[in-house]
Protein backbone atom coordinates (compact mmCIF):
# COMPACT_ATOMS: atom_id res chain seq x y z
CA UNK A 1 0.00 0.00 0.00
CA UNK A 2 1.22 3.56 0.86
CA UNK A 3 -1.09 6.75 1.27
CA UNK A 4 -0.19 10.35 -1.10
CA UNK A 5 -1.73 13.44 -0.09
CA UNK A 6 -1.32 16.99 -1.96
CA UNK A 7 -2.82 19.97 -1.28
CA UNK A 8 -2.66 23.47 -2.96
CA UNK A 9 -3.92 26.62 -0.89
CA UNK A 10 -5.80 29.00 -3.41
CA UNK A 11 -6.61 31.65 -0.59
CA UNK A 12 -4.60 33.85 1.93
CA UNK A 13 -6.32 31.83 4.41
CA UNK A 14 -5.67 28.16 3.07
CA UNK A 15 -1.57 29.06 2.75
CA UNK A 16 -1.95 30.59 6.64
CA UNK A 17 -3.47 26.94 7.51
CA UNK A 18 -1.70 24.55 4.38
CA UNK A 19 0.31 22.75 7.39
CA UNK A 20 -2.46 22.12 9.18
CA UNK A 21 -4.66 21.07 6.77
CA UNK A 22 -1.82 18.55 5.62
CA UNK A 23 -1.05 17.47 8.34
CA UNK A 24 -5.21 16.46 9.11
CA UNK A 25 -4.63 14.55 5.64
CA UNK A 26 -1.62 12.41 6.41
CA UNK A 27 -3.05 11.18 10.14
CA UNK A 28 -6.01 9.79 7.81
CA UNK A 29 -3.27 8.07 5.41
CA UNK A 30 -1.31 6.44 8.58
CA UNK A 31 -2.92 3.06 8.03
CA UNK A 32 -1.48 3.12 4.67
CA UNK A 33 1.71 3.72 5.64
CA UNK A 34 2.78 3.07 9.15
CA UNK A 35 6.97 2.74 8.27
CA UNK A 36 7.77 5.77 7.57
CA UNK A 37 6.14 9.28 6.25
CA UNK A 38 7.46 12.91 4.83
CA UNK A 39 6.61 15.70 3.53
CA UNK A 40 6.95 18.39 1.34
CA UNK A 41 5.93 22.27 2.13
CA UNK A 42 6.83 24.61 -0.67
CA UNK A 43 7.11 28.00 1.23
CA UNK A 44 9.00 31.49 2.15
CA UNK A 45 10.60 31.92 -1.23
CA UNK A 46 14.48 32.99 -0.31
CA UNK A 47 16.58 34.83 -3.36
CA UNK A 48 18.04 33.82 -6.25
CA UNK A 49 21.71 34.51 -4.61
CA UNK A 50 21.07 31.45 -1.41
CA UNK A 51 19.52 28.17 -1.29
CA UNK A 52 17.59 25.86 0.89
CA UNK A 53 18.62 22.84 2.33
CA UNK A 54 16.87 19.97 4.19
CA UNK A 55 19.75 17.68 5.39
CA UNK A 56 19.65 14.77 7.20
CA UNK A 57 22.57 12.70 9.20
CA UNK A 58 22.48 9.12 10.56
CA UNK A 59 23.16 10.46 14.35
CA UNK A 60 22.80 14.11 15.98
CA UNK A 61 26.47 14.34 16.58
CA UNK A 62 27.05 13.95 12.53
CA UNK A 63 24.79 16.48 11.75
CA UNK A 64 26.61 18.76 13.77
CA UNK A 65 29.91 17.95 12.76
CA UNK A 66 28.10 18.30 9.36
CA UNK A 67 26.90 22.23 10.30
CA UNK A 68 30.39 22.70 11.37
CA UNK A 69 31.99 21.54 8.17
CA UNK A 70 29.48 23.59 5.90
CA UNK A 71 29.68 26.74 7.30
CA UNK A 72 33.53 27.10 6.97
CA UNK A 73 33.17 25.13 3.23
CA UNK A 74 29.97 27.00 2.11
CA UNK A 75 28.87 29.27 4.91
CA UNK A 76 25.67 28.88 6.45
CA UNK A 77 23.78 31.88 6.75
CA UNK A 78 20.65 30.61 9.37
CA UNK A 79 19.69 27.05 10.10
CA UNK A 80 16.74 25.38 12.08
CA UNK A 81 17.44 21.98 13.87
CA UNK A 82 14.74 19.59 13.80
CA UNK A 83 14.35 16.53 15.90
CA UNK A 84 18.16 15.07 16.17
CA UNK A 85 19.79 14.60 12.64
CA UNK A 86 17.44 16.97 10.54
CA UNK A 87 18.17 20.67 9.77
CA UNK A 88 16.98 23.28 7.34
CA UNK A 89 20.19 25.36 6.21
CA UNK A 90 20.39 28.46 4.26
CA UNK A 91 23.69 29.10 2.52
CA UNK A 92 24.99 31.60 0.29
CA UNK A 93 25.67 29.40 -2.67
CA UNK A 94 23.57 28.13 -5.57
CA UNK A 95 21.29 25.17 -4.34
CA UNK A 96 23.60 22.81 -7.31
CA UNK A 97 26.65 24.04 -5.96
CA UNK A 98 25.28 23.36 -2.45
CA UNK A 99 24.31 19.79 -3.55
CA UNK A 100 27.58 18.89 -4.92
CA UNK A 101 29.46 20.38 -2.57
CA UNK A 102 27.81 17.96 0.24
CA UNK A 103 27.85 14.89 -2.21
CA UNK A 104 31.84 15.55 -2.30
CA UNK A 105 32.50 16.88 1.28
CA UNK A 106 29.81 14.84 3.65
CA UNK A 107 28.78 12.03 1.32
CA UNK A 108 27.19 10.52 4.82
CA UNK A 109 24.89 13.08 5.22
CA UNK A 110 21.98 13.12 2.60
CA UNK A 111 20.53 16.30 0.92
CA UNK A 112 16.72 15.66 1.11
CA UNK A 113 16.03 18.63 -0.96
CA UNK A 114 17.45 21.46 -2.55
CA UNK A 115 16.02 25.29 -4.07
CA UNK A 116 14.38 28.37 -3.24
CA UNK A 117 11.37 27.44 -1.37
CA UNK A 118 10.88 23.51 -0.96
CA UNK A 119 11.58 22.50 2.29
CA UNK A 120 11.21 18.07 2.77
CA UNK A 121 11.25 16.55 5.88
CA UNK A 122 11.05 12.49 6.06
CA UNK A 123 11.94 9.58 8.22
CA UNK A 124 11.38 6.46 9.10
CA UNK A 125 9.01 6.92 12.17
CA UNK A 126 4.93 6.59 12.53
CA UNK A 127 3.26 9.42 10.62
CA UNK A 128 1.83 10.87 14.28
CA UNK A 129 5.49 10.86 15.24
CA UNK A 130 6.22 12.47 12.34
CA UNK A 131 4.01 15.27 12.26
CA UNK A 132 5.04 15.96 15.64
CA UNK A 133 8.18 15.87 15.73
CA UNK A 134 8.87 17.91 12.69
CA UNK A 135 5.84 20.47 14.33
CA UNK A 136 4.33 20.17 10.54
CA UNK A 137 0.83 21.47 11.85
CA UNK A 138 2.15 24.61 12.32
CA UNK A 139 3.85 25.20 9.16
CA UNK A 140 2.36 27.73 6.35
CA UNK A 141 3.07 27.59 2.81
CA UNK A 142 1.84 27.93 -0.71
CA UNK A 143 1.34 23.85 -0.99
CA UNK A 144 2.54 20.68 0.03
CA UNK A 145 2.98 16.77 -1.01
CA UNK A 146 2.97 13.97 1.86
CA UNK A 147 3.33 10.09 2.05
CA UNK A 148 3.20 7.85 4.28
CA UNK A 149 5.18 4.73 3.40
CA UNK A 150 4.48 0.79 3.55
CA UNK A 151 7.03 -0.79 2.30
CA UNK A 152 7.08 -3.67 0.01
CA UNK A 153 10.25 -2.76 -2.69
CA UNK A 154 12.97 -1.94 -0.45
CA UNK A 155 14.38 -1.65 2.75
CA UNK A 156 12.73 0.74 5.68
CA UNK A 157 14.95 3.79 6.25
CA UNK A 158 15.19 7.16 6.37
CA UNK A 159 16.37 7.73 2.87
CA UNK A 160 13.78 5.22 1.31
CA UNK A 161 10.70 7.41 2.81
CA UNK A 162 9.39 9.58 0.19
CA UNK A 163 9.30 12.92 -1.05
CA UNK A 164 12.28 11.52 -3.33
CA UNK A 165 14.05 14.81 -4.87
CA UNK A 166 14.10 14.98 -8.17
CA UNK A 167 15.43 18.24 -8.83
CA UNK A 168 15.41 21.87 -7.62
CA UNK A 169 12.17 22.43 -5.87
CA UNK A 170 10.50 19.21 -7.29
CA UNK A 171 9.78 16.59 -5.33
CA UNK A 172 7.85 12.76 -6.05
CA UNK A 173 6.01 10.91 -4.07
CA UNK A 174 4.40 6.92 -5.26
CA UNK A 175 1.93 4.94 -4.16
CA UNK A 176 2.46 1.28 -6.43
CA UNK A 177 5.65 -0.59 -7.35
CA UNK A 178 7.55 -0.88 -10.50
CA UNK A 179 8.99 -3.98 -11.90
CA UNK A 180 11.58 -2.44 -14.28
CA UNK A 181 13.49 -0.24 -12.03
CA UNK A 182 16.75 -2.58 -12.09
CA UNK A 183 17.43 -1.25 -15.85
CA UNK A 184 16.40 2.06 -15.43
CA UNK A 185 18.69 2.33 -12.47
CA UNK A 186 21.73 0.88 -14.70
CA UNK A 187 20.62 3.26 -17.52
CA UNK A 188 20.48 6.39 -15.65
CA UNK A 189 23.42 5.36 -13.11
CA UNK A 190 25.81 5.61 -16.56
CA UNK A 191 24.82 8.99 -17.57
CA UNK A 192 25.62 9.89 -13.91
CA UNK A 193 23.02 9.86 -11.69
CA UNK A 194 24.24 9.24 -7.94
CA UNK A 195 21.68 6.61 -6.21
CA UNK A 196 21.70 6.72 -2.32
CA UNK A 197 18.90 3.44 -2.23
CA UNK A 198 17.75 0.28 -3.81
CA UNK A 199 14.19 2.17 -4.24
CA UNK A 200 12.06 2.01 -7.02
CA UNK A 201 10.53 5.19 -6.49
CA UNK A 202 14.19 6.72 -5.92
CA UNK A 203 14.82 5.42 -9.78
CA UNK A 204 10.84 7.04 -10.97
CA UNK A 205 12.13 10.42 -9.65
CA UNK A 206 15.61 9.94 -10.57
CA UNK A 207 13.69 9.31 -14.18
CA UNK A 208 11.54 12.83 -13.71
CA UNK A 209 14.89 14.73 -12.80
CA UNK A 210 16.90 13.36 -15.92
CA UNK A 211 13.94 13.98 -18.61
CA UNK A 212 13.11 17.62 -17.07
CA UNK A 213 17.48 18.07 -17.25
CA UNK A 214 16.99 17.34 -21.24
CA UNK A 215 14.35 20.04 -21.59
CA UNK A 216 11.16 18.35 -21.00
CA UNK A 217 8.50 20.58 -19.09
CA UNK A 218 6.98 18.32 -16.07
CA UNK A 219 3.90 17.19 -18.42
CA UNK A 220 6.23 16.17 -21.26
CA UNK A 221 8.19 14.20 -18.51
CA UNK A 222 5.05 12.64 -16.73
CA UNK A 223 4.09 11.70 -20.22
CA UNK A 224 7.20 9.62 -20.61
CA UNK A 225 6.17 7.59 -17.71
CA UNK A 226 3.85 5.90 -19.82
CA UNK A 227 6.33 4.67 -21.52
CA UNK A 228 9.05 3.60 -19.92
CA UNK A 229 7.99 3.00 -16.79
CA UNK A 230 6.83 -0.64 -16.03
CA UNK A 231 4.42 -1.23 -12.88
CA UNK A 232 1.91 0.63 -11.00
CA UNK A 233 1.99 3.45 -9.56
CA UNK A 234 -0.15 6.82 -8.81
CA UNK A 235 2.79 9.98 -8.56
CA UNK A 236 2.40 13.61 -7.33
CA UNK A 237 5.15 15.71 -8.30
CA UNK A 238 5.67 19.15 -6.84
CA UNK A 239 7.18 22.28 -8.38
CA UNK A 240 7.68 26.01 -7.01
CA UNK A 241 4.83 26.19 -8.40
CA UNK A 242 2.03 23.89 -8.20
CA UNK A 243 1.56 20.16 -8.42
CA UNK A 244 0.49 17.72 -10.83
CA UNK A 245 -0.58 13.91 -10.68
CA UNK A 246 -0.39 10.71 -12.83
CA UNK A 247 -1.74 7.28 -12.33
CA UNK A 248 -0.80 4.42 -14.64
CA UNK A 249 -3.10 3.22 -17.69
CA UNK A 250 -3.99 -0.17 -15.65
CA UNK A 251 -5.12 2.10 -12.41
CA UNK A 252 -4.59 -0.07 -9.66
CA UNK A 253 -3.34 2.30 -7.46
CA UNK A 254 -6.16 4.98 -6.04
CA UNK A 255 -6.20 8.71 -6.22
CA UNK A 256 -9.17 11.11 -5.30
CA UNK A 257 -9.42 14.51 -6.08
CA UNK A 258 -11.10 17.76 -4.73
CA UNK A 259 -11.14 21.17 -5.15
CA UNK A 260 -13.17 23.98 -3.70
CA UNK A 261 -12.74 28.20 -3.89
CA UNK A 262 -10.17 27.73 -0.90
CA UNK A 263 -8.26 24.91 -2.14
CA UNK A 264 -7.17 22.02 -4.86
CA UNK A 265 -6.24 18.29 -2.94
CA UNK A 266 -5.94 14.91 -3.76
CA UNK A 267 -5.13 11.65 -1.96
CA UNK A 268 -5.38 7.89 -1.79
CA UNK A 269 -8.62 7.99 -0.26
CA UNK A 270 -10.89 10.08 0.06
CA UNK A 271 -11.13 10.44 3.77
CA UNK A 272 -8.03 12.13 3.85
CA UNK A 273 -10.33 15.01 1.65
CA UNK A 274 -13.19 14.55 4.64
CA UNK A 275 -10.44 16.32 6.76
CA UNK A 276 -10.97 19.55 4.92
CA UNK A 277 -12.83 22.94 5.43
CA UNK A 278 -15.74 22.64 2.98
CA UNK A 279 -14.96 19.27 1.93
CA UNK A 280 -18.88 18.35 1.91
CA UNK A 281 -18.92 20.76 -0.98
CA UNK A 282 -16.59 20.07 -3.14
CA UNK A 283 -15.82 19.11 -6.65
CA UNK A 284 -14.77 15.50 -6.06
CA UNK A 285 -13.33 13.61 -8.95
CA UNK A 286 -11.47 10.22 -9.49
CA UNK A 287 -8.38 11.07 -11.73
CA UNK A 288 -8.45 9.05 -15.58
CA UNK A 289 -5.99 6.47 -15.94
CA UNK A 290 -2.80 7.31 -17.92
CA UNK A 291 -3.84 11.38 -18.18
CA UNK A 292 -1.51 13.98 -16.63
CA UNK A 293 -3.18 16.52 -14.11
CA UNK A 294 -1.62 19.07 -13.02
CA UNK A 295 -2.14 22.68 -11.03
CA UNK A 296 0.02 26.07 -11.03
CA UNK A 297 -0.61 29.32 -9.83
CA UNK A 298 -1.49 30.27 -13.20
CA UNK A 299 -3.90 27.26 -14.11
CA UNK A 300 -6.25 28.44 -10.31
CA UNK A 301 -6.12 32.27 -9.93
CA UNK B 1 -41.67 -3.00 25.98
CA UNK B 2 -42.76 -2.97 22.29
CA UNK B 3 -40.20 -1.58 19.57
CA UNK B 4 -41.65 1.60 17.12
CA UNK B 5 -40.07 -0.36 13.85
CA UNK B 6 -41.09 2.41 12.13
CA UNK B 7 -39.15 5.20 13.49
CA UNK B 8 -35.91 5.72 11.97
CA UNK B 9 -32.88 5.77 13.71
CA UNK B 10 -29.94 8.28 13.01
CA UNK B 11 -26.48 7.44 14.02
CA UNK B 12 -23.31 10.06 13.39
CA UNK B 13 -19.99 8.51 12.48
CA UNK B 14 -18.56 11.39 14.31
CA UNK B 15 -19.73 10.12 17.06
CA UNK B 16 -19.81 6.42 16.66
CA UNK B 17 -17.04 3.76 15.28
CA UNK B 18 -17.83 2.32 12.10
CA UNK B 19 -17.69 -1.12 14.06
CA UNK B 20 -20.19 0.20 16.26
CA UNK B 21 -22.54 1.46 13.41
CA UNK B 22 -22.43 -2.33 11.93
CA UNK B 23 -22.73 -4.26 14.74
CA UNK B 24 -26.66 -2.38 15.38
CA UNK B 25 -27.29 -2.71 11.38
CA UNK B 26 -26.35 -6.73 12.27
CA UNK B 27 -29.04 -6.70 14.72
CA UNK B 28 -31.95 -3.85 13.52
CA UNK B 29 -34.48 -2.15 15.86
CA UNK B 30 -35.47 -0.28 13.60
CA UNK B 31 -36.69 -0.10 9.73
CA UNK B 32 -35.25 3.18 8.84
CA UNK B 33 -31.54 4.13 9.37
CA UNK B 34 -29.86 7.49 8.41
CA UNK B 35 -26.09 7.57 8.58
CA UNK B 36 -24.47 11.14 9.24
CA UNK B 37 -20.97 12.36 8.85
CA UNK B 38 -19.16 9.00 6.62
CA UNK B 39 -15.91 11.17 5.90
CA UNK B 40 -15.33 8.24 3.74
CA UNK B 41 -14.62 5.68 6.20
CA UNK B 42 -14.43 1.85 4.77
CA UNK B 43 -16.86 -0.95 5.14
CA UNK B 44 -19.92 1.17 6.62
CA UNK B 45 -23.32 -0.64 6.01
CA UNK B 46 -21.52 -3.98 5.28
CA UNK B 47 -22.82 -7.25 5.86
CA UNK B 48 -26.34 -6.38 6.51
CA UNK B 49 -28.75 -9.26 6.02
CA UNK B 50 -32.21 -7.79 6.84
CA UNK B 51 -34.94 -5.90 5.45
CA UNK B 52 -33.87 -2.08 6.44
CA UNK B 53 -33.17 1.02 4.57
CA UNK B 54 -29.92 2.82 5.83
CA UNK B 55 -29.14 6.09 3.97
CA UNK B 56 -25.83 7.66 4.01
CA UNK B 57 -25.44 11.73 3.88
CA UNK B 58 -22.09 11.80 2.37
CA UNK B 59 -19.23 9.92 0.76
CA UNK B 60 -18.35 6.41 1.56
CA UNK B 61 -14.82 4.98 1.67
CA UNK B 62 -14.12 0.89 0.43
CA UNK B 63 -16.84 -2.15 0.35
CA UNK B 64 -19.36 0.26 1.65
CA UNK B 65 -22.43 -2.29 1.71
CA UNK B 66 -20.38 -5.34 0.97
CA UNK B 67 -21.94 -8.84 1.08
CA UNK B 68 -25.20 -6.57 1.36
CA UNK B 69 -27.94 -9.25 1.73
CA UNK B 70 -31.76 -7.99 1.40
CA UNK B 71 -31.54 -5.06 2.90
CA UNK B 72 -31.70 -1.03 0.83
CA UNK B 73 -28.61 0.98 1.35
CA UNK B 74 -28.76 4.45 -0.17
CA UNK B 75 -25.67 6.45 -0.27
CA UNK B 76 -26.01 10.77 -0.90
CA UNK B 77 -22.57 10.77 -2.44
CA UNK B 78 -19.26 8.90 -3.92
CA UNK B 79 -18.18 5.71 -2.86
CA UNK B 80 -14.65 4.00 -3.02
CA UNK B 81 -13.72 0.79 -4.37
CA UNK B 82 -15.83 -1.95 -4.37
CA UNK B 83 -19.01 -0.52 -3.71
CA UNK B 84 -21.88 -3.61 -2.73
CA UNK B 85 -18.81 -6.21 -3.60
CA UNK B 86 -20.15 -9.62 -3.33
CA UNK B 87 -23.75 -8.31 -2.81
CA UNK B 88 -26.06 -11.22 -2.37
CA UNK B 89 -29.62 -9.15 -2.46
CA UNK B 90 -31.25 -6.32 -2.01
CA UNK B 91 -30.41 -2.98 -3.32
CA UNK B 92 -28.24 -0.12 -3.27
CA UNK B 93 -27.93 2.97 -4.83
CA UNK B 94 -25.35 5.93 -5.21
CA UNK B 95 -26.01 9.44 -6.29
CA UNK B 96 -22.70 10.06 -6.92
CA UNK B 97 -19.45 8.40 -8.56
CA UNK B 98 -18.02 4.94 -7.64
CA UNK B 99 -14.38 3.80 -8.08
CA UNK B 100 -13.00 0.85 -9.08
CA UNK B 101 -14.76 -2.48 -9.04
CA UNK B 102 -18.35 -1.90 -8.55
CA UNK B 103 -20.67 -4.54 -7.75
CA UNK B 104 -17.59 -7.09 -7.81
CA UNK B 105 -18.32 -11.09 -7.98
CA UNK B 106 -21.69 -9.68 -6.72
CA UNK B 107 -24.49 -12.41 -6.86
CA UNK B 108 -27.71 -10.78 -6.38
CA UNK B 109 -29.45 -7.75 -5.87
CA UNK B 110 -29.64 -4.16 -7.72
CA UNK B 111 -26.87 -2.04 -7.42
CA UNK B 112 -27.94 1.53 -9.40
CA UNK B 113 -24.63 4.07 -9.79
CA UNK B 114 -25.99 7.24 -10.70
CA UNK B 115 -22.34 8.95 -11.94
CA UNK B 116 -19.86 7.74 -13.38
CA UNK B 117 -18.04 3.94 -12.85
CA UNK B 118 -14.53 3.65 -12.76
CA UNK B 119 -12.45 0.65 -13.78
CA UNK B 120 -13.30 -3.02 -13.60
CA UNK B 121 -17.19 -2.77 -12.43
CA UNK B 122 -19.11 -5.63 -11.95
CA UNK B 123 -15.79 -8.04 -12.70
CA UNK B 124 -16.57 -11.24 -12.25
CA UNK B 125 -20.38 -10.43 -11.73
CA UNK B 126 -22.17 -13.68 -10.74
CA UNK B 127 -25.70 -12.62 -11.39
CA UNK B 128 -26.29 -9.18 -9.80
CA UNK B 129 -28.18 -6.41 -11.89
CA UNK B 130 -25.91 -3.12 -12.09
CA UNK B 131 -27.02 0.36 -14.08
CA UNK B 132 -25.13 3.09 -14.14
CA UNK B 133 -25.82 6.22 -15.02
CA UNK B 134 -22.99 7.69 -16.46
CA UNK B 135 -19.67 5.62 -17.82
CA UNK B 136 -18.06 2.90 -16.95
CA UNK B 137 -13.96 2.68 -17.01
CA UNK B 138 -11.81 -0.11 -18.38
CA UNK B 139 -12.04 -3.93 -18.01
CA UNK B 140 -15.53 -3.84 -16.85
CA UNK B 141 -17.38 -7.03 -16.54
CA UNK B 142 -14.00 -8.75 -16.96
CA UNK B 143 -14.51 -12.27 -16.64
CA UNK B 144 -18.43 -11.45 -15.80
CA UNK B 145 -20.09 -15.26 -15.57
CA UNK B 146 -24.07 -14.14 -15.22
CA UNK B 147 -25.57 -11.31 -14.48
CA UNK B 148 -26.77 -8.04 -15.97
CA UNK B 149 -24.42 -4.43 -16.33
CA UNK B 150 -26.28 -1.71 -18.21
CA UNK B 151 -24.66 1.26 -19.08
CA UNK B 152 -26.59 4.81 -20.04
CA UNK B 153 -23.06 6.66 -20.81
CA UNK B 154 -19.91 4.62 -22.42
CA UNK B 155 -17.36 2.07 -21.82
CA UNK B 156 -13.52 2.10 -21.43
CA UNK B 157 -11.19 0.04 -23.11
CA UNK B 158 -11.76 -3.66 -22.73
CA UNK B 159 -15.11 -4.48 -21.85
CA UNK B 160 -16.27 -7.93 -21.15
CA UNK B 161 -12.90 -9.20 -21.36
CA UNK B 162 -13.28 -13.09 -20.72
CA UNK B 163 -16.72 -12.58 -20.64
CA UNK B 164 -19.31 -15.77 -19.71
CA UNK B 165 -22.33 -15.34 -19.60
CA UNK B 166 -23.71 -12.06 -17.96
CA UNK B 167 -25.12 -9.53 -20.04
CA UNK B 168 -23.86 -5.96 -21.23
CA UNK B 169 -25.84 -3.66 -22.68
CA UNK B 170 -24.32 0.28 -23.57
CA UNK B 171 -26.08 3.02 -25.03
CA UNK B 172 -22.91 5.00 -25.86
CA UNK B 173 -19.57 4.35 -27.20
CA UNK B 174 -17.20 1.28 -26.46
CA UNK B 175 -13.74 2.40 -26.09
CA UNK B 176 -12.91 -1.27 -27.42
CA UNK B 177 -13.89 -4.74 -26.84
CA UNK B 178 -12.05 -7.35 -24.67
CA UNK B 179 -10.72 -10.72 -25.37
CA UNK B 180 -13.87 -13.15 -26.82
CA UNK B 181 -16.22 -10.20 -25.76
CA UNK B 182 -18.77 -9.49 -29.07
CA UNK B 183 -21.38 -7.00 -30.25
CA UNK B 184 -24.63 -9.48 -30.08
CA UNK B 185 -28.11 -8.72 -31.58
CA UNK B 186 -30.68 -7.07 -29.32
CA UNK B 187 -33.71 -9.18 -29.72
CA UNK B 188 -36.92 -8.76 -28.43
CA UNK B 189 -36.38 -10.62 -24.99
CA UNK B 190 -33.31 -8.48 -24.29
CA UNK B 191 -35.40 -5.13 -25.03
CA UNK B 192 -37.85 -6.56 -22.65
CA UNK B 193 -35.24 -7.57 -19.91
CA UNK B 194 -33.17 -4.48 -20.38
CA UNK B 195 -37.25 -1.83 -20.29
CA UNK B 196 -37.86 -3.66 -17.32
CA UNK B 197 -34.34 -3.62 -15.56
CA UNK B 198 -34.40 0.34 -16.70
CA UNK B 199 -37.39 1.16 -15.20
CA UNK B 200 -36.66 -0.57 -11.76
CA UNK B 201 -33.43 1.47 -11.73
CA UNK B 202 -35.50 4.88 -12.31
CA UNK B 203 -34.50 5.44 -16.07
CA UNK B 204 -37.76 4.09 -17.27
CA UNK B 205 -37.28 7.30 -19.75
CA UNK B 206 -34.86 5.60 -21.96
CA UNK B 207 -35.36 3.68 -24.75
CA UNK B 208 -33.58 -0.05 -24.67
CA UNK B 209 -34.03 -0.02 -28.20
CA UNK B 210 -31.36 3.40 -28.19
CA UNK B 211 -28.87 0.54 -26.42
CA UNK B 212 -26.55 -2.70 -27.76
CA UNK B 213 -26.21 -5.55 -26.66
CA UNK B 214 -22.01 -7.34 -26.05
CA UNK B 215 -21.52 -11.02 -24.92
CA UNK B 216 -19.36 -13.74 -25.08
CA UNK B 217 -18.41 -15.30 -28.22
CA UNK B 218 -17.54 -18.97 -26.29
CA UNK B 219 -14.46 -19.30 -27.85
CA UNK B 220 -12.82 -19.75 -25.07
CA UNK B 221 -14.51 -21.54 -22.85
CA UNK B 222 -12.08 -24.48 -23.97
CA UNK B 223 -8.58 -24.05 -24.69
CA UNK B 224 -8.35 -24.19 -28.64
CA UNK B 225 -4.83 -23.72 -30.23
CA UNK B 226 -6.04 -21.25 -32.99
CA UNK B 227 -7.24 -18.73 -29.80
CA UNK B 228 -3.47 -18.94 -28.17
CA UNK B 229 -3.79 -15.01 -29.52
CA UNK B 230 -6.69 -14.17 -27.73
CA UNK B 231 -5.18 -14.96 -24.96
Amino acid sequence: MCGIIGIFAKTEESERRLGEYAAQMLLQMADRGPDSAGMAVYRDPISERESKLCVQAPTGAALEAALEAARAGIGVETHHLIGERHALLVVPVPAEEAQHWFERELPEVAVDSAGRSIELYKDAVAPRDFIETFGLATMSGSHALGHTRMATESRVTPEGSHPFSTGLDVCLVHNGSLSNHNRLRAELAREGTVFRTENDSEVAAAYLTSKLRGGATLEQALEGCLEDLDGFYTFAVATADGFAVLRDPIACKPAVMAETDDWVAMASEFRALATLPGAEGATVWEPEPGVVYDWGKAAVR
Amino acid sequence: MSVDLTAARTLSLADHTVRELNAALHAPDAERWEVLDPGGRHAIAAGLDAEISVEVAGHVGYYCAGMNQRASVHIRGNCGVGIAENMMSGKVVVDGDASQAAGATAHGGLLVIEGNAAARCGISLKGAEIVVGGSIGHMSAFMAQSGTIAVCGDAGEALGDSIYEARVYVRGEVASLGADCVAKELLEEHRLQLGELLERAGHGDLDPGEFRRYGSARRLYNFDVDDAGEY
